[in-house]
C-alpha cells in the first residue's frame, strides 16, 4: 500500500480537486456567460471575436425586453402562482401527512401507496384530459386553471409523514388532556414541531411552481395570464436573435431562484435527497 | 365510576379522532380523485375514440387510434428518437454522477462550492436554461463554436445540423440533471457504514474491489430508483426541444421530434385528442416496461 504522505498520493488527491474544479466551471460558466451577455451592448454581442467581459455596462437590454413584453406582469404572475400553490400545499400535505401519520383508518395503506403510485405518473401522460377538464369547468385561460395541477403533490404527503410520524405521541396526548380537540392538536402540536419539513416543503414547492412550464403552456391564451416561463419561451420565439434582450429575460428568471438557492441550499438539497428516501 | 368516565372519556375521543380523519381524508381522496385518478384514466379512455377537439361527434374506434398509429412514420421517428435521447442522457448522467459522488463523499473544504456549483443546474427551470444553452449553441456567434475555432477546430451547427441538434440537448440535459443524481447518490454513499469498508480493506478489498464488493451492491436500492426517475423524467422530455428547436430560427423539425412534443402537437394544435391520448398510452406502457425491467435487473441477483 502506498504510504499516506507519499508524493504520488497527494498528486492524486490534487489531480481530482483539478478534475472536480473544471466541472465546477462548466456547471457554472454558462449563466456567467448569459448575464454577461445580458449586461452588453448588442455591438460586443455580435463581435467577432467577442468581448468577455463587457467593456461598455449596458441595462439597456433590460429596459428593451420591458418595453416589449410586460415582463413585470409575467413576473408577477410566476410570483402568484408560485405562492399560492405552495399555501396550498402545505395545508393540503400537513393535514394529510398528520393522518397518514398518527391515525388509523380503513385502507390507510392502501390509500398511501396509491398516492405514492401517482408520481410515477408525470404531469405530461395526463394533461389531455386534464385539459379537456378544466376547459369543461370554464377554468381555460385563468388563475385558477393554472395552479390546479399545483395544489396537492405526493411527494409533500409523503414528506410530512415522514417527518411527523417522529413527534411522540405523548405530546399529543398531553395536548388532549389540556383539552384540544384534533385539529387542535394539529395547530398547537405537530404544527410548530414541524416547522423544519415545513419550509423544506415550502422552497422545493415554491421552485416547483415557478418552473412550471407545459400546463400554463397549454391553459393560457391571453398574455396578461402568461407566467414567466411562457412569456420568456414566446419572446424567443419571435425575437431569437437578439441575444441581448433574450438574456436579460432568462436573467429575471433565474436571479430570484439563485438567490433563493444561495440562502436556503441545504434545506433545498436535503429536501430533493429526501425524495430519494422513498426507495 | 371513574371507570365509566374514562370509558365515555375515550369514546369521545375516538369519535374526534375519526371526525379529524374524516374531515382530512375526504377531501384529500376526493383531490387525488379529481386531479390525478380521473385525468391518467381519461387518457386511456379517449385513446380509444375518435376524439377531435372541434368535432362534435366522437366514434368509438377502439384499437384504431394504435393501428393507426403502427404506421405512422412522424411517430416512429419520435419514438426512435427519445429512446436515444433516454439510453443517453439516463446512462450518462447516472454513471457521472456516480463519480461525481465518490469524489464528493469525502467532506472538503470545497464542499461548498462544489455542491453549490453541481446542484445550481437543478433549481433552474428548463426555460431560461434551454435559451442560454441555444445562445452558447448558437452557429455564427455562439461562444462554444467561437472556443472550437480559437483551438483551430472547425464550429458546427449544434441545433441546426439535424445529425447533431438531438445530440446538443442531451448534452444540455445531462449537464442540467446531474446534480439532483449526484445528491441522490450521496445520500446512499453516507448510508454506508465505514466498519464495512474497515472490515472489508482487511480482507484486501480496497480501490476498485471496495466499490465493485462493498459499495456497489448497498448502493443498489438507490441506483435503481435514480434509474428509475431518469428514465421517467428523459422519456417525458419537452421543454427544451420546444423552446431550442422551434421559432423564426428553424431548427431540423424531424431530427429532435420527441414524444412528448408529438403529443402536445396533436393534441394542441391539430386538437386530436383521441389520437394524441394513444400515444401517451404507448409512452406511458413503454416507461412501465422499462421501470420493470430495472427492477427486475436490480434486485434479482444478490451478493
Amino acid at each position: 500500500m502506498i504510504p499516506l504522505n507519499h508524493p504520488s498520493r497527494s498528486m492524486a488527491k490534487n489531480w481530482y480537486h483539478v478534475i472536480l474544479l473544471i466541472g465546477v466551471g462548466l456547471m457554472l460558466f454558462p449563466f456567467v456567460w448569459m448575464f454577461l451577455t445580458a449586461l452588453k451592448p448588442e455591438r460586443e454581442i455580435l463581435a467577432v471575436p467577442p468581448t468577455f467581459f463587457p467593456r461598455t455596462l449596458t441595462f439597456e437590454n433590460f429596459t428593451d425586453i420591458a418595453h416589449r413584453i410586460p415582463v413585470f406582469r409575467y413576473f408577477m404572475n410566476s410570483v402568484l402562482v408560485a405562492v399560492v400553490s405552495t399555501v396550498a400545499v402545505l395545508v393540503t400535505s400537513s393535514f394529510a401527512g398528520a393522518v397518514f401519520a398518527k391515525y388509523d383508518f380503513p385502507f390507510k395503506n392502501a390509500l398511501f401507496m396509491i398516492i405514492l403510485g401517482t408520481t410515477m405518473v408525470p404531469f405530461e401522460c395526463y394533461m389531455i384530459p386534464f385539459y379537456l377538464m378544466v376547459s369543461k369547468a370554464g377554468l381555460i385561460d385563468s388563475y385558477t386553471g393554472i395552479m390546479l395541477p399545483l395544489v396537492i403533490t405526493s411527494f409533500g404527503i409523503f414528506l410530512m409523514r415522514q417527518h411527523i410520524a417522529t413527534i411522540p405521541d405523548d405530546l399529543m396526548d398531553a395536548a388532549r388532556i389540556d383539552g384540544c380537540n384534533e385539529l387542535g392538536v394539529f395547530t398547537s402540536v405537530i404544527l410548530p414541531l414541524s416547522k423544519s419539513a415545513l419550509s423544506a416543503l415550502a422552497i422545493f414547492q415554491f421552485m416547483f411552481g415557478w418552473a412550471f412550464f407545459v400546463w400554463p403552456l397549454i391553459v393560457t391564451n391571453s398574455s396578461e395570464l402568461f407566467v414567466l416561463e411562457v412569456g420568456l419561451a414566446m419572446f424567443q420565439n419571435q425575437y431569437a436573435v437578439e441575444y441581448g434582450s433574450v438574456m436579460a429575460g432568462a436573467s429575471i428568471s433565474v436571479v430570484p431562484l439563485i438567490i433563493v438557492f444561495l440562502i436556503f441550499r441545504e434545506n433545498i438539497v436535503s429536501g430533493m435527497a429526501l425524495s430519494g428516501m422513498k426507495s | 365510576m371513574s371507570a365509566r368516565i374514562t370509558l365515555t372519556k375515550s369514546r369521545g375521543l375516538e369519535r374526534r379522532k375519526r371526525n379529524f380523519v374524516v374531515a382530512v381524508i375526504v377531501p384529500t381522496v376526493l383531490l387525488y380523485t379529481v386531479l390525478r385518478i380521473v385525468p391518467i384514466a381519461g387518457t386511456f379512455y379517449l385513446s380509444l375514440y375518435e376524439w377531435n377537439l372541434i368535432k362534435p361527434n366522437r366514434p368509438f374506434v377502439g384499437l384504431g387510434n394504435f393501428a393507426k398509429l403502427a404506421t405512422d412514420e412522424t411517430f416512429k421517428v419520435a419514438l426512435v428518437n427519445t429512446t436515444v435521447y433516454t439510453v443517453l442522457v439516463v446512462t450518462i448522467s447516472v454513471a457521472l454522477a456516480l463519480l461525481l459522488a465518490l469524489a464528493l463523499k469525502r467532506k472538503s473544504r470545497l464542499g461548498n462550492l462544489y455542491e453549490f456549483a453541481y446542484f445550481l443546474p437543478v433549481v433552474i427551470p428548463m426555460v431560461p436554461v434551454s435559451i442560454l444553452w441555444k445562445w452558447m449553441y448558437d452557429k455564427t456567434y455562439g461562444i462554444i463554436n467561437f472556443t472550437l475555432n480559437a483551438v483551430g477546430l472547425q464550429g458546427v451547427g449544434w441545433l441546426t445540423d439535424p445529425n447533431i441538434a438531438l445530440y446538443s440537448i442531451i448534452i444540455m440535459s445531462i449537464w442540467k440533471v446531474l446534480g439532483y443524481y449526484m445528491v441522490l447518490f450521496l445520500v446512499g454513499l453516507r448510508n454506508v457504514p465505514d466498519e464495512y469498508y474497515e472490515a472489508g480493506s482487511v480482507d484486501g478489498a480496497v480501490g476498485w474491489n471496495a466499490f465493485r464488493y462493498i459499495t456497489l451492491p448497498l448502493l443498489k436500492p438507490m441506483l435503481l430508483y435514480v434509474c428509475v426517475i431518469a428514465t421517467i423524467q428523459a422519456f417525458n422530455v419537452f421543454t427544451p426541444v420546444y423552446v431550442m428547436t422551434t421559432g423564426s430560427q428553424s431548427a431540423p423539425a424531424a431530427s429532435v421530434r420527441v414524444l412528448v412534443y408529438e403529443i402536445y402537437q396533436n393534441a394542441f394544435r391539430y386538437f386530436k385528442a383521441g389520437y394524441a391520448s394513444a400515444q401517451v398510452v404507448v409512452l406511458f406502457a413503454i416507461v412501465m416496461i422499462v421501470s420493470i425491467i430495472q427492477f427486475k435487473l436490480l434486485r434479482a441477483d444478490h451478493y
